[in-house]
């Protein structure tokens, strides 16, 4: 089933933090751990936080100081669009040029918090640190989970958990140079492959998941030669939204009709 | 100083990017139809960023030990391993992929 994650009936968690913060419920570390998402949100975290290291040493390598370095990955926040940015200076490339491709690459993270914002409905602060922590890894662990309350979490501890190692370790990096190596040696960027692929996983029960999954696979492989990098993920996302419109399932009328008084259309639709 | 007015804007454009989608009123998404879409999105995205990862440098298709990372992924999620030991095998995978030679 395409689905997001459904919303329980009665939204327990969406009074929390709001009106009565003396009832909130904050859950203890232990509960915390035996999440799914968390467990999940903390390892995307470890392997993504750690490629922070290359980007800090190329960056140092292209001439830019120890602040400018740390000042993009404060405050650019995406990792390709980080390492586009510091690849056209180290080309001699302009500051215009070098800001036009980061903000290419940069686009797909609007698409995400279109559907971020959909999907948790962040409000007031909350709404923009989310759009700081909106990269491909807390997007595809949020959307990978299968309850409101668990996308959440997930988005949260990988957003929060890659903005802190990816800022350490792209001091370390800068710092250190090149004296600790390629990351790829480790397999590092073999994790990454492993967490994705983990992640789409158990999206792709239904024959319509893997069909979309197939076609969006080809759009990519065929892009990646013919577009500049972050744009292979927006030809996909485009394939993807119109299979999704156009294909209508039978679905009874009657069902149809049900969801309409809904106050909160909810986002169990696909369910 | 030249370079950091550009570092600078550079972070702001990739922000309001971000905020821009969040900006986006939550209810337009809201009907049965657009949640297909949004689904079939997040299935797009996944994938397409899984294929990104495992085949792409740059501009270009690099098939190397990434590959047989998403081979050792995909055997682990077939046994139902729990996530940390698909990342851990994928790991392996393309580390031992590299000290045998593949690029």
């Amino acid at each position: 089933m395409l689905s997001f994650p459904t919303i329980p009936p009665d939204r327990p968690e969406s009074k929390a933090g709001c009106e009565k913060p003396g009832r909130t419920h904050y859950p203890d570390s232990v509960e915390l751990l035996a999440s799914p998402a968390v467990r999940v949100g903390l390892s995307v975290a470890v392997a993504t936080g750690l490629y922070g290291i290359s980007f800090g040493a190329l960056s140092a390598a292209s001439g830019l100081s120890l602040a400018q370095t740390a000042a993009l990955s404060l405050l650019m926040f995406s990792g390709g669009s980080q390492f586009a940015f510091i690849g056209v200076v180290a080309g001699g490339g302009s500051g215009l040029s070098a800001l036009s491709a980061a903000a290419l690459l940069g686009l797909r993270n609007g698409v995400y918090g279109m559907q971020l914002n959909f999907l948790l409905r962040p409000r007031g602060w909350r709404k923009a640190a989310a759009a700081q922590l909106t990269i491909d890894e807390s997007v595809a662990t949020a959307t990978a989970q299968s309850e409101l309350l668990e996308a959440k979490r997930g988005f949260w501890t990988a957003g929060i958990g890659v903005f802190v190692l990816w800022n350490v370790f792209t001091l370390v990096g800068a710092l250190l140079g090149g004296a600790v190596g390629d990351p790829r040696q480790w397999g590092l960027d073999g994790a990454a492959v492993a967490a994705f692929l983990g992640l789409l996983w158990p999206r792709l029960r239904s024959r319509e998941a893997g069909a979309i999954a197939v076609a969006c696979a080809v759009v990519t492989v065929v892009a990646v030669p013919l577009a500049p990098p972050g744009v292979p993920i927006l030809c996909a996302a485009v394939v993807a939204a119109v299979l999704g419109l156009r294909r209508t399932p039978p679905r009874p009328p009657e069902a149809a009709a049900d969801r309409r008084p809904d106050p909160q259309p909810g986002l169990n639709g696909g369910a | 100083m030249v370079l950091w007015s550009w570092i600078l804007a550079a972070g702001f454009v990739s922000f309001a990017t971000k905020l821009a989608g969040y900006l986006v009123p939550a209810r337009i998404l809201g009907n049965p139809r657009m949640l297909r879409a949004a689904g079939a999105l997040t299935v797009g995205l996944l994938t397409s960023l899984t294929v990104v990862t495992t085949v792409s440098s740059g501009s270009v298709l690099v098939p190397d030990a990434r590959l047989a990372a998403a081979a050792a992924a995909a055997v682990a999620l077939w046994l139902r391993a729990p996530f940390l030991v698909v990342v851990a095998a994928g790991a392996l995978a393309a580390a031992a992929a590299r000290m045998a030679g593949l690029p």
